[in-house]
């Protein structure tokens, strides 16, 4: 067991959960009180002592089903197999009925039992066959006909009692429940003999998962964006925290003669206790613009939720939000506000939109020049977020440059890889010599590192002199 | 007194005695934390029964709870201890003839101190759980105040010395998660993450929370709001809310779930009119602003259908 602790530990790390030493031994004492046959008490043990962030739960998951999962299948089901008689052809049919009766009970042993038996059929799994897990579900899953097993079961849950969309939005929500129950059991029936062929290390390796941090942001799933959503508040809030306690620790002032030379009375004269003036802080404005089309949307976002939380490091803060046209936007972002729902009412109601909704720089940076000029002056940093996808429309380079030059220094965060900057329509080589700094920012994590490193005087100092 | 568990189901027995029903995960930490001697800091939404989980362990262990509420501001002196200042100010002026030693020495000891939770924990001759609730709440550095009870379960106190524990507490921090905290202390904790339970649990805790209630209809409750949470609101419903939102439909003798009198009584479990609308949009429910205003009032009894607790379809 220390054995596989200690490759479970290091898949962890590899996984990117900073695991300590002090925490590893504290898994080990705790597994000499666990119950190892149990897994979900196992289950519990290695998360209480090895995990202690939420948003690591999710690989501390996968990697935890490839070492610890149930290995029983092929003894215990030997015995249950013929479902059809001997001789008798598979019939898909009848087969596909049983898992539907499966799931309308709930009946998490037969289900095992019948996915056990389609991994059999379905996955064509071969020994060695250089192929990822996920394929073998996705095979599994089509053969099962997931969208024609979700309205049969719709069907069969609810032939009693539905009198309103009420009860059939239930209804729904209990079948999807019971969905994602069976494609969970199938991946980690695949997973298992995976690790049966392979070894865990091997599969743990080929199945580890982004952490929520370093997930890319313009290629996220819905359902990771919700949960980037989760830990985005509580990062930004320590961001914030972090800072501000900088700035209350930081460096000292000049010497303050007149209250030196006050509090010295005190001792008759005797320059005892030299007085600082607190450092003076120069604040800058910022001016956040923003491509909000289609996938730019969430990273604008993240972007503004983070800038927001250190607002208190500007004067001043200013968004705008362009997509074939600018807009003001500031109106609906603030400290406290929901940034899902302000989105979604900026979409709404903001004039970002002028054509067709596929991105316009060049025209978005005229309108800013012609209408918003005021809004950069010396004392602004600018802050552009986009990816330079132009849809072969003219860069408006000129228009850039008449803002980059009012402005006191001038960002651009890019959430494409560097590789595809200038690839197809994308026009970043045109903007980047009229930026101080451009970026790569990708994830969470290096938005987070940026922001944090754009609030510092010594970053600002840098962009100023380049 | 020593609980003599054995096994984490005997947590889970001792703790569903209590009324707080467990699931495998939190019987696992429990009854770890009491085998090592560690910290449990549970963390996860308001409302899932974090500091539940204390009182629960108080009362299957029949110990005395000692709680410390953490508020942004709160600080060693009431946190730890404090010396009794008016105390000390009249002991100096009472005794005009004592010598500087005999008074440093009488001034700063036990009779002048006063306990605040933390050193009472530490110091109680009877074991006791220790419940530091939303700890959250407290800046980041003050935090580190806590470290040295969580790890060895001792105070210092300068003028007097190290305090160690006379008997190992059990203790419990809560978090809401509304901020990070520091590794130092999440190092020195079990980490127990307490989401949102499963339908079945939920049901049971229904069940054992408000001994009234139907099997069907606590199903119907538990199932509407497991699906009210994967709606994104601002503030999604809590346990204890839906245990609210149970006992008002039991209240109102409402013993069938359905459509009108789920829309019409959703203001128990949200708190956000925004919320309340997004909720009525997305499980298709009627707007109770538009019922039929000649329609009885729903929350009135009507002399002309049947009492509580019949079903009102009869």
């Amino acid at each position: 067991m220390r054995d596989v602790l200690s490759a479970f530990v290091a898949e962890l790390r590899a996984a990117g959960i900073p695991v300590s030493m002090v925490e590893a031994l504290d898994a080990a004492a705790a597994l000499s009180h666990t119950d190892l046959s149990e897994r979900e008490h196992l289950r519990a043990a290695l998360a209480a002592t090895l995990v202690k962030h939420p948003r690591h739960q999710r690989a501390f998951d996968v990697a935890f089903d490839v070492f610890f999962g149930t290995r029983k299948t092929s003894g215990a089901d030997a015995e249950s197999k013929p479902l059809a008689p001997e001789g008798s052809p598979f019939d898909d049919d009848s087969f596909r009925n049983e898992v539907l009766a499966a799931l309308a009970s709930d009946d998490r042993d037969a289900l095992r039992r019948l996915v056990g038996e389609a991994v059999d059929r379905y996955s064509g799994m071969e020994p060695g066959r250089p192929v990822g897990g996920r394929y073998y579900t996705y095979r599994v899953m089509r053969r099962l006909d997931a969208d024609d097993l979700l309205i049969r079961l719709l069907t069969a849950l609810g032939s009693a009692d539905v009198d309103s969309p009420f009860d059939e939005r239930l209804l729904e929500s209990r079948a999807a429940a019971a969905l994602a129950a069976l494609r969970r059991t199938v991946d980690e029936e695949v997973t298992m003999r995976l690790v049966d062929e392979r070894g865990a290390e091997t599969v743990a390796a080929s199945r580890r998962m982004a952490l929520l941090e370093d997930i890319d942001l313009m290629h996220a799933t819905r359902a990771e964006i919700d949960e980037i959503e989760q830990i985005v508040g509580p990062l930004a809030r320590k961001l914030a925290t972090r800072l501000s306690h900088r700035r209350r620790h930081g460096r000292k002032g000049r010497l303050d003669v007149r209250r030196t030379i006050r509090s010295s009375l005190g001792h008759g004269g005797v320059l005892l206790d030299p007085q600082f003036k607190p450092p003076r802080i120069a604040k800058p404005e910022i001016v956040v613009v923003c491509d909000v089309s289609g996938s730019m949307a969430t990273f604008a976002r993240f972007t503004l939720q983070l800038t927001y939380a250190i607002a208190s490091e500007f004067s001043k803060v200013r968004t705008f939000a362009f997509i074939d046209g600018i807009d003001e936007v500031t109106r609906y972002f603030g400290p406290d506000v929901d940034f899902a729902e302000a989105v979604v009412r900026m979409s709404a109601e903001a004039s970002i939109v002028r054509r067709d909704g596929h991105s316009d720089y060049g025209r978005s940076f005229e309108e800013m020049v012609d209408r918003y000029a005021d809004a950069v002056t010396p004392r602004t940093t600018l802050l552009v977020t986009g990816d330079a996808r132009n849809n072969y429309r003219p860069a408006g380079a000129e228009h850039l440059a008449t803002l980059a030059a009012s402005a006191r220094a001038t960002f651009w965060l890019n959430p494409e890889p560097r590789r595809f900057w200038d690839t197809g329509d994308s026009v970043m080589a045109t903007f980047t010599p009229l930026c101080d700094v451009v970026e790569q920012v990708r994830t969470l994590r290096e938005l987070e590192t940026f922001v944090e490193s754009a609030a510092l005087p010594a970053f600002r100092a840098r962009a100023a002199a380049s | 007194m020593n609980p003599d568990w054995t096994s984490p189901s005997d947590v889970s027995e001792a703790l569903a005695a209590t009324g707080y029903l467990s699931d495998a995960k939190i019987a696992q930490v429990v009854f770890l934390a009491e085998r090592l001697d560690k910290p449990i800091l549970a963390e996860g939404p308001a409302g899932v029964g974090k500091t539940a989980l204390a009182l629960g362990l108080a009362a299957a262990t029949g110990r005395r709870l000692v709680r410390l509420q953490c508020y942004e501001g709160l600080d060693e002196a009431k946190a730890l201890y404090e010396w009794d200042y008016h105390k000390q100010l009249l002991r100096l002026q009472s005794d005009e003839g004592a010598t500087w030693d005999e008074l440093e020495g009488d001034i700063f000891s036990e009779p002048f101190l006063l306990t605040r939770p933390l050193l009472e924990a530490i110091r109680s001759p009877e074991p006791v759980v220790l419940l530091i609730d939303e700890v959250d709440r407290v800046e980041l550095e003050t935090e580190a105040l806590l470290l040295e009870i969580l790890d060895s379960f001792q105070v210092t106190i300068p003028e007097l010395g190290t305090v160690e524990a006379v008997t190992t507490p059990i203790v419990v921090l809560t978090s809401n998660n509304t901020r990070e905290l520091s590794e130092a202390l999440k190092r020195r904790c079990l980490y127990l993450h307490m989401p949102y339970p499963t339908i079945e649990r939920e049901r049971a805790i229904l069940r054992s929370r408000v001994p009234d209630i139907q099997e069907a209809m606590a199903e119907r409750i538990a199932r509407t709001v497991a699906t009210i949470r994967t709606v994104n609101v601002k503030k999604a419903p809590s346990v204890s809310e839906s245990l609210d939102w149970a006992r008002t439909l039991l209240a109102l003798g409402i013993v069938e779930l359905d459509d009108e009198h789920a829309s019409e009584t959703l203001h128990v479990l949200l708190k956000y009119q925004s919320d309340i609308d997004k909720v009525l949009d997305e499980l298709s429910l009627p707007d109770p602003s538009l019922a039929d205003p000649s329609l009885p009032d729903p929350l009135l009894p009507d002399p002309s259908l049947p009492g509580p607790g019949e079903p009102a379809s009869a």
